[in-house]
């Protein structure tokens, strides 16, 4: 499969004007910011869930000449509350994928048979994740994708994700809180100050 | 066999019954007493009026008074799908689907049953053309309020549901297949019951007044089996047209759902 790059060109939605960003393969990139400053919102627009201004690439590929459902397929947004709509785990994966989820995401192994209402909040969150990249997109946008897990379980997802990232050559933009999260997991990181976004520098 | 005409003041009688029950709701306090009397005065009133204008049609039957009103029917029908409708499409959507989706299965089915079905001449004949109208745009209205009214409240109640599908790269249809099946099946379910349980249950009331004024039971019941056929087949046509508009509509060409289409629910 080729290793594209995410180029965000401009892009306005909601209150942020103007975000430019360059996500490499293979690169997290971490995006914080005080709750309501539009960091989902900007992931949203990414995945071209929400009108905004501006242009969104995939390698050569603007966001308005791609299918939009083809475009979700492939620049893939895991939200920070995952929903479930059939009774089944099974249900929601595609058959290539009903068998044993893979050992670091810490789940039981005979998870895909349970239904639903069994899981729990961090239950759900790592299968939304595994969900998404069962569907091998080329870039991943992450809402706080350890927002319910305990200290444990956020490593081991981390790093689950982070040799997924590697392996595939994923471009990944990722919403973080936690500070030492971001020094794990973040080849650059960007926080959200006013309309804009600003480099920040994790090292100080 | 000679119909016995009714007197006014006969209906009066069954007038005075209504009173009863009004006062009984009143008294205890059921809080129906309001509505029930001003839709016996309605019901009286419309009734009434539409009982002038049909003698006065069939006096003339051109073509043009019969268009006229079938027309005003259906923009009366088109506004009840609207008045049906808590959480509806913003501007002249919801009016237009509605109407648009009565007239091309009302009218069309209609004409075909009058053209190659009953074949009065001329085919637009008042006595047949309009009671078959009006009885298929009340059928078609009511599956189509209902099957509209169950796909926005519904999508708009999966709201997240719907969207994290879109995020997981399924097309619109796909992503509110299930909500678009159970509207389609909400719009259809009175007219499929109305024929299960047709003769057993109910003495469907087309074929009772066929009866009363006069008509052998087996031509009457000959009629209303036709008449239940056409229209299950009119609702439908205009359920599934409804619904599929109404449904691209929630959707822009984006895919993106797009729920700032609805008006909020009124309550």
């Amino acid at each position: 499969m080729e290793h594209l790059g995410l180029y965000l060109d401009h892009v306005s939605v909601g209150g942020l004007s103007a975000v430019s960003l360059t996500v490499p393969p293979g690169a997290v990139v971490c995006l914080s910011g005080p709750s309501g400053s539009g960091k989902s919102r900007l992931l949203r627009a990414v995945a071209d869930l929400e009108p905004h201004g501006g242009q969104v690439h995939l390698g050569d590929e603007a966001q308005a000449s791609c299918p939009a459902h083809q475009w979700r397929q492939r620049v893939m947004l895991v939200p920070a509350d995952s929903q479930w709509w059939f009774e089944a785990v099974a249900a929601h994966f595609p058959d290539r994928a009903r068998g044993p989820v893979p050992s670091a995401l810490g789940l039981p192994p005979e998870v895909m048979a349970w239904p639903i209402s069994r899981l729990s909040s961090g239950e759900r969150q790592r299968l939304a994740l595994y969900r998404a990249l069962v569907r091998e997109p080329q870039a991943l946008l992450l809402d706080e994708p350890t927002a319910n897990l305990d200290g444990d379980s956020t490593r081991a997802v981390e790093q689950w994700l982070l040799a997924e990232i590697r392996r595939r050559s994923l471009a990944v933009l990722w919403v973080a809180h936690d500070p030492e999260q971001i020094r794990r997991v973040a080849d650059a990181h960007y926080r959200i100050r006013g309309a804009e976004l600003e480099r920040a520098d994790d090292r100080d | 066999m000679t119909v016995i005409d009714l007197a006014w003041w006969k209906l009066g009688v069954a007038a005075l019954l209504v009173l009863a029950l009004a006062a009984a709701s009143l008294w205890q306090r059921l809080g129906i007493a309001h509505s029930l009397l001003l839709a016996s005065v309605r019901t009286c009133v419309q009734l009434a009026l539409i009982g002038l204008v049909l003698e006065a049609l069939f006096a003339s039957a051109h073509l043009y008074w019969i268009v006229l009103l079938a027309l005003v029917m259906l923009l009366v029908a088109g506004r009840e799908v609207v008045a049906r409708q808590p959480r509806r499409l913003r501007g002249p959507w919801a009016f237009g689907i509605g109407t648009g989706a009565m007239f091309v299965s009302s009218f069309s089915v209609t004409a075909l049953t009058l053209l190659v079905i009953i074949g009065p001449s001329p085919w637009y004949e008042p006595q047949y053309a309009i009671p078959l109208l009006g009885m298929m745009l009340g059928n078609t209205m009511t599956g189509i309020a209902l099957s509209l009214d169950r796909l926005n409240d519904t999508v708009w109640r999966q709201r997240t549901v719907i969207e994290n599908r879109l995020m997981l790269g399924q097309p619109w249809r796909e992503a509110v297949e299930d909500i678009r099946r159970e509207a389609m099946r909400s719009g259809m379910m009175p007219s499929i019951n109305a024929m299960a349980a047709a003769g057993i249950v109910s003495l469907p009331g087309m074929m009772t007044g066929q009866i009363l004024a006069g008509s052998p039971p087996t031509v009457a019941v000959k009629y209303q089996i036709l008449v239940m056929l056409t229209f299950t087949v009119g609702t439908g046509f205009g359920t599934v047209l409804a619904v599929s508009w109404g449904s691209r509509r929630l959707f822009d060409e984006r895919e993106r759902l797009r729920l700032d289409r609805l008006e909020a629910a009124r309550p």
